[in-house]
């Protein structure tokens, strides 16, 4: 009988009785650590993360196949048109499209810390004796990881399509490596709108209005020299266009040291900024 | 002996928006005992939770735990308390034995010792069988014993339980305060939040009972059930057609007002301020039985906190 199975099986279920003799024990021994660096907890919290990855893998899908969409998407619809041929554009496209689609992503950042706000969990971190930032900082740290791999991905895929890197290996590490400085840094804006948003669905359509203009407005799909006159300064001037000729410069071989050092400067800023506010905010709730 | 005070609160105030959730809250709380915060849904006990344990700032008043100032001196606060939200704070994605060690980490015990100190736990609680399911497929027991189970990680000088058994079966309700009289037998406070009267009756050796965000009255339950009368003797009976006998017998027997209940064999009277309970509760019963009336169940008690809240809150409304 289907009734009676599933009764013995919710039985097999139940808890043991709580042990009071051990639950003593337990109280007694008072040992208190002393409290974890700042490092420590921030590396506990990405540990989370990344044990929410192990558990719910589905999550990764979201920033692998979105950037491998981009690219194929790209440069063979595109590229004929733009470049005259989908060879060269994948050549002028792949750094700027890795950098499109990788910081498109960091918005879910926002999303997890917003959902992650309104849960009882985070009543209890707040309640640790802890550095204030660990909780944001470990999530970014968790991320950093999910965009390395988003750009291991996409540098893989590129490479089956034709792309090569005339930077080189170190080129090609250097650009990765500037592009997560400033996911990193750019990310505070995510954590900080996470954490004063109503909702998740708050955060989402705020991230896609800022990122939205902010990565087609730049020099990712195009030469800005095509565009109008007025718009050309502009363009050329957003974190994400300088953040896209560093990257571009150093796979290519021929660095753009000012287009790195002011992505350098963005980055800083964005951390200070950003950085700041969330901590605040984190604070205030 | 002066008990040493592990809260006191004054003129706790935290508005929301044009809402007062908490309006002016004082308490003292003395070390090693659990505390009643006792209130319906809405009275502003856990805003005054939140306030007390450094996660909301007041907006006016002060307190102080353990003699540290919750605003000024939050991070040290913080190394005192532990909470049990009302609604389980623990991640759910993870396992059961993933929680306990990213707390035990966080509470800056090493890998090792973060692994054995969750195993333990668990085992303590009786959870070890479940250390490697997700939380989110535990039963609302499991999940509040595991949430006791991260608020004891470090032993806490005091620990916030709010609500810690609505919604839960008698059994599991039952386990939760076996474990929260064992906490406390170890020297821990506790403030525990209920909407349950019986169960700041069966824990909590002082009471504050909280309506609209204010403190209406405080006291020990004994304290808080005599403000309303002596207590009462129910009585159900064999046959219904003697109820209005038994009532009149009552009456003269005792000198007492005597109710019939909306139970059809049942009847209350309240006994008389003054007098032992136990005498007129005997007395009550031969009487009974001389008048040839069958009683079935017998009860004789103090007057429930059910009827003090009730009374306590009619005060306020009138």
């Amino acid at each position: 009988m289907a009734f009676t199975d599933t009764k013995t099986s919710t039985d097999q279920d139940a808890p043991a009785p709580v042990e009071k003799d051990r639950l003593r024990k337990l109280l007694a021994q008072g040992e208190r650590p002393s409290p974890p660096s700042a490092f420590a907890s921030a590396r506990a919290f990405a540990w989370r993360s990344m044990l929410k990855i192990k558990h719910v893998p589905e999550q990764l899908g979201d920033i692998l196949i979105f950037p491998i969409m981009m690219l194929l998407m790209f440069t063979y619809l595109f590229g004929g048109a733009i470049a005259g041929g989908t060879g060269d554009y994948l050549q002028f496209l792949l750094p700027g499209i890795m950098v499109m689609s990788i910081v498109m992503t960091t918005m879910y950042t926002g999303m997890s810390v917003n959902i992650d706000i309104h849960k009882g969990v985070s009543d209890r971190f707040r309640t640790l004796p802890i550095w204030r930032a660990a909780p944001m900082v470990g999530y970014l740290l968790a991320d950093v990881f999910r965009y390395a791999a988003a750009g291991a991905v996409m540098f893989g895929t590129g490479l089956v399509m034709g792309y090569r890197p005339t930077g080189g290996f170190d080129g090609v590490l250097l650009g990765v490596g500037l592009l997560l400085v400033f996911c990193f840094a750019f990310s505070w804006l995510w954590t900080w709108l996470g954490l004063i948003a109503r909702s998740e669905k708050t955060v989402m359509s705020i991230s896609m209005s800022i990122l939205f203009p902010l990565t087609f407005l730049s020099n990712v799909m195009v030469d800005p020299a095509t565009m109008p006159g007025w718009l050309q300064p502009v363009v050329a001037h957003t974190p994400i266009s300088q953040l896209v000729d560093g990257v571009r410069g150093l796979f290519d071989g021929n660095v753009e040291a000012s287009a790195v050092i002011t992505t350098l400067i963005w980055s800083a800023g964005f951390t200070a900024v950003f950085g700041t506010l969330t901590v605040r905010a984190y604070n205030r709730k | 002996m002066t008990r040493e005070t592990a809260i006191r609160a004054e003129g706790l105030v935290k508005h929301f928006k044009d809402i007062k959730a908490v309006d002016g809250v004082d308490l003292e709380v003395p070390a090693g005992t659990v505390y009643g915060v006792l209130g319906p849904n809405g009275a502003g006990k856990t805003t005054t939770v939140r306030m007390l344990a450094t996660l909301l700032r007041p907006d006016a008043g002060r307190a102080e735990v353990f003699g540290r100032d919750i605003v000024e001196d939050a991070a040290a606060v913080r190394t005192q308390v532990s909470l049990t939200g009302q609604y389980a704070s623990l991640d759910e994605d993870l396992t059961g034995l993933e929680n306990l060690v990213l707390l035990s980490r966080l509470y800056g015990f090493g890998k090792p010792a973060a692994r054995s100190r969750a195993g333990d736990l668990l085992e303590a609680f009786g959870l070890a069988f479940a250390a490697g399911k997700q939380v989110k497929a535990y039963s609302g027991g499991m999940r509040r014993r595991l949430d006791i189970a991260a608020s004891i990680i470090i032993t806490p000088k005091l620990l916030f339980l709010d609500e810690p058994t609505t919604g839960l079966d008698p059994r599991s309700r039952n386990q939760v305060w076996e474990v929260v009289r064992t906490i406390v037998g170890e020297g821990t406070t506790v403030l525990l939040t209920t909407q349950y009267l019986e169960e700041a009756d069966q824990l909590a050796s002082r009471i504050a009972v909280i309506d609209t965000g204010k403190v209406i009255a405080e006291g020990t339950p004994g304290q808080l059930k005599s403000s309303v009368g002596a207590g009462s003797i129910k009585l159900r009976l064999h046959h219904t057609d003697q109820r209005e006998h038994a009532k009149t017998v009552l009456a003269e027997a005792l000198r007492a007002e005597v109710e019939l209940d909306d139970d059809p064999v049942a009847l209350t009277a309240r006994l008389l301020p003054g007098q032992d309970n136990a005498v007129q509760g005997a007395h009550a019963l031969s009487e009974l039985a001389k008048a040839g009336i069958l009683v079935d169940d017998f009860s004789l008690g103090q007057p429930s906190l059910d009827e003090v809240f009730l009374a306590l809150t009619e005060r306020v409304d009138a």
